[in-house]
């Protein structure tokens, strides 16, 4: 009994000097806060895929009545400012070579006249492709201000065989793409914080040799190793919270599911990201490598491979099996369920139950690894 | 004095047991994996059909639908709920509800109307794919319209005929798009942020500590650095130029002088934000957590992924002082539109301007002594 | 005189690492710089090779003010730290290479010189091994090689025989007067008070103040001590 708390109190030493060491490189704790909330605040603010103020070139050889009207009409939306007139159509690709113009309008001769009279009046769109997503859309909106130019025509003599759609955007009406990101960025984070900073911390006592010295303590080996995993654990929720705080009444993400179950399931990622620190740092020697292992092999898959930025659905079979293996995946997954969807924490139990899996087996090998170096 | 460190660099580099294989195989992972994983390209959108008609009409429409190549029909359901659980499982993207009566409606009335629901957590997903339905169902109205009315054509109505031409990418293959930009995020780690690890690492070690006690001039020892890595940055561009050839069939659209040129001016570039890094970091760790930082903010800000034209103003301001926002637009316009010298040269007057500020500020601020 | 220092001080915020210290080594003296672990040794010795800027006072090493031009003074000295600083991952005749064109030697001269050197030190053998296989104390022979190979007028070591064995430590000193003999100043610290015996001259620094400066053979007189220890201990208590 005495020996146990004396276990105890020692434990909790152990833990004090961890922090110490984590809150006097001031630089690292700027960073490690300073990445969530300049990415929070960038991509609530900054970044968009919105289509919006794309320069627009004209080549309007009739230059009428009715092509003055669509070309105002054009320059009137939020979504194109005409910025530029041809002098002829050849003129496009030099004009997209300099790279601001993003779409080319160019009418037939004589439009007006043949709109009325020979019913063959067209306008060729030309876009900017080389971003194929932005130049679909930017084609798609030119031709909505067109049809609503046309539908003014039309006013009088309505067209027969008209389907007018409603179009309603879930869980996301006002199309903000900073909800995408946040799961993935919470992904992001923990594996910097528990994964890299870990491993880092734990093999930095291995190189300078101090791991010896808490070693031979009375304290079980064990109780030395969570002692450096508990602050991590601790910073790593509190990062948790100021992202959920920063998310919510920053970006105005609703948190649409429970609370309580979004805590849950983060702490178990959490839990995994931590087992993966433990893990490499079983495995290597070096503080480089221990940079490099969790650099390459965690953080990097985090960005690319776990639907943060890219959907994992849009990838090819192999990368998609690929990312099922990343626990960051079923991380996001999970969480933009929770978070965004709001669906009953029965939607996430596979997420849940894989996550639980993964860290059952990673703390698994990474113990029996530190059992073998002891012994 | 010079030779002797450059031939040190190449040395301790080549003996590394580590190095050298991330260096070549970094270039084979940038180009087979990222151009498919940094796939935005909206394909397959599953979709769930809520038919309360069904009629020919209303069958030939989900159909038509279905054989779309953006569309893959997921199912049909009975009543809004229904479908609203195919969404929440994942198993549809969107809901397209046709309501009871359609076929009457649009033989009496001549109008009726449709209600397309899109899972917009993608964003991209959701616009593109309600924008692509939007157009399919248009287009089926059209077909429709001609059926009943043959000569539709030429009732005298006047009717705009709209023409859309993709330029440059125009099978709109997203990963032709990504190619150019990851090749600029290679060279930055390359040649930007390996200096900056190995100058740290011999801060640790200590053996700076015997460089600074001898006269070597700071200017040599810190070109003695970054000649090795801009050696090897030229060889792996060339490498990657080769790749997407042999793999894509990506191949510069713009002159090729003009290529390498803007890639020794952003190396030099990227290499003295670099050594500015290591300048002010005594451990690695600390090192990587900056480099770290910075990277995400300026890939963020670079038009890697979303458009610059789309930022508010302010958020504009800050990518011009982006390197990684000039290279990536240089980069893109020469590899797809064959833009030339005259075309790119403010990015690259801008860039060279990036390069001057950092390495010259990064050659101020090493210290020999202290 | 070589070195010439003249009210030499360096504080770093309030702490005074080095407090206004005097003295001067000649030509070709063996000169041993003593003191305890934080007694300033390090500090001081780091401002004399133009590493570390003075706070105030002066400094003139090999005939040049060691604030003003610590470029030339560092043309004119070799050093040898008590980390061990050669490229552990290049092989004996590369670290040889390089530092010795750092100095500015030509290609062909180095070559020459560098088997000249290796066959003195009995190194020869291994001249094509990484430098991280050497055992240490061939390392610090090896350290002190390079140092001296580009014929300074002044060698700085840094406590150049920590963690080595008696024999090792013997056979470097040998070397020390090997390049004291060839007219090469040699200004070393140390903490093994046998070897301040070896000194024409030491110092020995407290708290950043210089108490003594004598040859050992007068400080034991004076201290009425048997050897250098003793002196040590009533000066560091």
């Amino acid at each position: 009994m005495i020996m146990k708390k004396k276990n105890n109190s020692q434990f909790f030493a152990f833990v004090r000097k961890e922090f110490y060491h984590i809150f006097r490189d001031v630089r690292t704790m700027l960073v490690i806060i300073g990445i969530p909330v300049i990415q929070i605040l960038l991509i609530g603010f900054a970044i968009s895929t919105e289509v919006k103020n794309v320069e627009v070139a004209v080549y309007d050889p009739s230059n009428d009545e009715v092509t003055n009207r669509i070309i105002n009409q054009m320059d009137a939306s939020e979504y194109f400012n005409v910025t530029r007139r041809l002098k002829s159509a050849n003129e496009a690709d030099e004009v997209f070579k300099k790279g601001q113009t993003g779409l080319v309008v160019v009418f037939c001769e004589g439009f007006g006249e043949r709109l009325y009279h020979t019913g063959d009046a067209a306008i060729q769109l030309l876009i900017d492709a080389s971003d194929p997503n932005h130049g679909t859309t930017v084609s798609s909106y030119a031709g909505s201000v067109i049809a609503g130019y046309q539908q003014e025509l039309l006013q009088e003599t309505n067209v027969p065989v008209r389907i007018n759609p409603e179009i309603r955007m879930l869980y996301n009406p006002e199309m903000r793409s900073a909800y995408n990101f946040v799961p993935g960025l919470m992904g992001m984070i923990f594996m910097l914080v528990c994964a890299m900073m870990t491993s880092v911390a734990i093999v930095r006592e291995k190189e300078s040799g101090t791991m010896e010295v808490l070693l031979v303590s009375p304290v079980k080996p064990i109780y030395v190793v969570i002692s450096k995993l508990v602050p991590y654990f601790i910073i790593s929720w509190v990062i948790f919270i100021i992202i959920l705080l920063l998310s919510v009444f920053v970006l105005g993400v609703p948190i649409s599911g429970s609370l309580v179950w979004l805590n849950i399931f983060a702490l178990i990622f959490i839990i995994v990201a931590l087992s993966l620190g433990l893990l490499i740092s079983t495995v290597v020697k070096t503080q480089v490598a221990a940079i490099l292992a969790s650099g390459m092999g965690l953080i990097m898959p985090v960005m690319i491979l776990s639907g943060y930025v890219f959907p994992i659905e849009s990838m090819p079979p192999i990368l998609q099996w690929i990312s099922g293996i990343i626990p960051a995946r079923w991380f996001v997954s999970g969480a933009k369920k929770l978070i965004i969807e709001g669906v009953p924490v029965r939607f996430v139990l596979k997420e849940m139950l894989i996550l639980l899996g993964m860290a059952i087996l990673i703390i698994t090998v990474s113990l029996r690894n530190i059992k073998t170096r002891l012994e | 004095m010079l030779r002797y460190l450059i031939e040190k660099e190449f040395k301790q580099t080549f003996r590394n047991a580590f190095i050298p294989k991330m260096i070549l195989a970094f270039p084979f992972m940038v180009l087979l994996v990222f151009p498919w994983a940094t796939n935005q390209e909206i394909k397959n959108i599953n979709v769930t059909v809520i038919d309360r008609d069904h009629s020919a009409w209303s069958k030939r429409l989900s159909e038509k639908i279905g054989a779309s190549t953006y569309f893959n029909l997921a199912g049909y359901a009975d009543s809004n709920d229904e479908g609203m659980i195919t969404v929440e499982d994942g198993k549809a993207d969107m809901l397209l509800d046709i309501p009871p009566d359609f076929e009457k409606n649009l033989v009496n009335r001549g109008e009726t109307s449709i209600m397309i629901s899109a899972n917009a957590v993608n964003i991209m997903k959701g616009g593109l794919g309600s924008g692509y339905m939007n157009a399919i169902v248009q287009d089926f109205a059209g077909e429709i319209r001609a059926e009943i009315i043959p000569a539709s054509g030429k009732t005298g109505l006047p009717l705009i005929q709209v023409i859309p031409q993709g330029r440059f990418n125009v099978f709109l293959d997203y990963k032709v798009f990504m190619i150019p930009a990851l090749i600029v995020i290679l060279m930055t780690l390359l040649c930007g942020f390996l200096p900056a690890l190995n100058i740290v690492s011999e801060k640790e070690i200590g053996t700076i500590e015997q460089i600074n006690v001898t006269p070597v001039r700071k200017f040599s020892f810190i070109l003695g650095k970054l000649i090795p890595y801009w050696v090897i940055g030229l060889f792996v561009f060339t490498l990657t130029l080769g790749l997407s050839a042999l793999i894509y069939g990506l191949v510069p659209q713009g002159n090729l002088l003009t290529i390498y040129l803007s890639v020794l001016v952003y190396i030099t570039t990227v290499s003295g934000l670099g050594l500015l890094i290591s300048n002010y970091s005594s451990t690695m760790q600390q090192a990587m957590f900056v480099i770290f930082f910075f990277l995400i903010i300026f890939i963020l800000i670079s038009g890697l992924f979303t458009p610059i034209s789309s930022m508010p103003h302010w958020a504009q301001v800050f990518t011009y002082f982006n390197p990684l926002r000039y290279f990536i637009e240089i980069m893109r316009m020469t590899f797809l539109k064959g833009s030339g010298f005259m075309d790119i040269w403010r990015q690259l007057a801008a860039l060279a301007a990036c390069a001057f500020v950092l390495d010259g500020w990064a050659l101020i601020s090493y210290r020999k002594s202290h | 005189m070589i070195i010439k220092i003249d009210n030499l001080t360096k504080c770093f915020g309030d702490f005074t690492a080095v407090d206004h210290i005097t003295f001067s080594v000649g030509k070709g003296e063996i000169f041993g710089f003593l003191g305890a672990n934080g007694a300033g040794k390090t500090t001081a010795m780091r401002m004399f090779c133009g590493l570390s800027k003075p706070t105030s006072g002066e400094g003139r090493v090999a005939g040049y003010d060691i604030a003003k031009q610590p470029e030339m003074v560092k043309k004119n000295i070799g050093y040898m730290s008590q980390k061990f600083s050669l490229y552990e991952d290049l092989k004996v005749w590369e670290n040889i290479r390089l530092f010795a064109g750092i100095y500015g030697l030509d290609g062909k001269q180095i070559s020459r010189k560098t088997d000249i050197t290796l066959k003195r030190i009995g190194l020869m053998n291994e001249k094509n091994t990484l430098v991280k296989e050497l055992p240490l104390g061939w390392k610090q022979k090896l350290a002190f090689s390079v140092a001296i190979f580009h014929e300074p007028k002044i060698v700085f070591l840094d406590e150049p025989t920590g963690g080595v064995d008696p024999i090792a430590r013997r056979q470097f000193w040998e070397m020390i007067y090997e390049a004291a003999e060839k007219g090469i100043t040699v200004f070393v610290t140390t903490h093994y008070m046998d070897e301040a015996e070896y000194c024409n001259r030491v110092s020995i620094m407290v708290d950043g103040r210089i108490k003594v400066l004598d040859t050992p053979g007068r400080l034991k007189d004076r201290f009425h001590a048997k050897n250098m220890d003793e002196v040590f201990r009533q000066l560091a208590r």
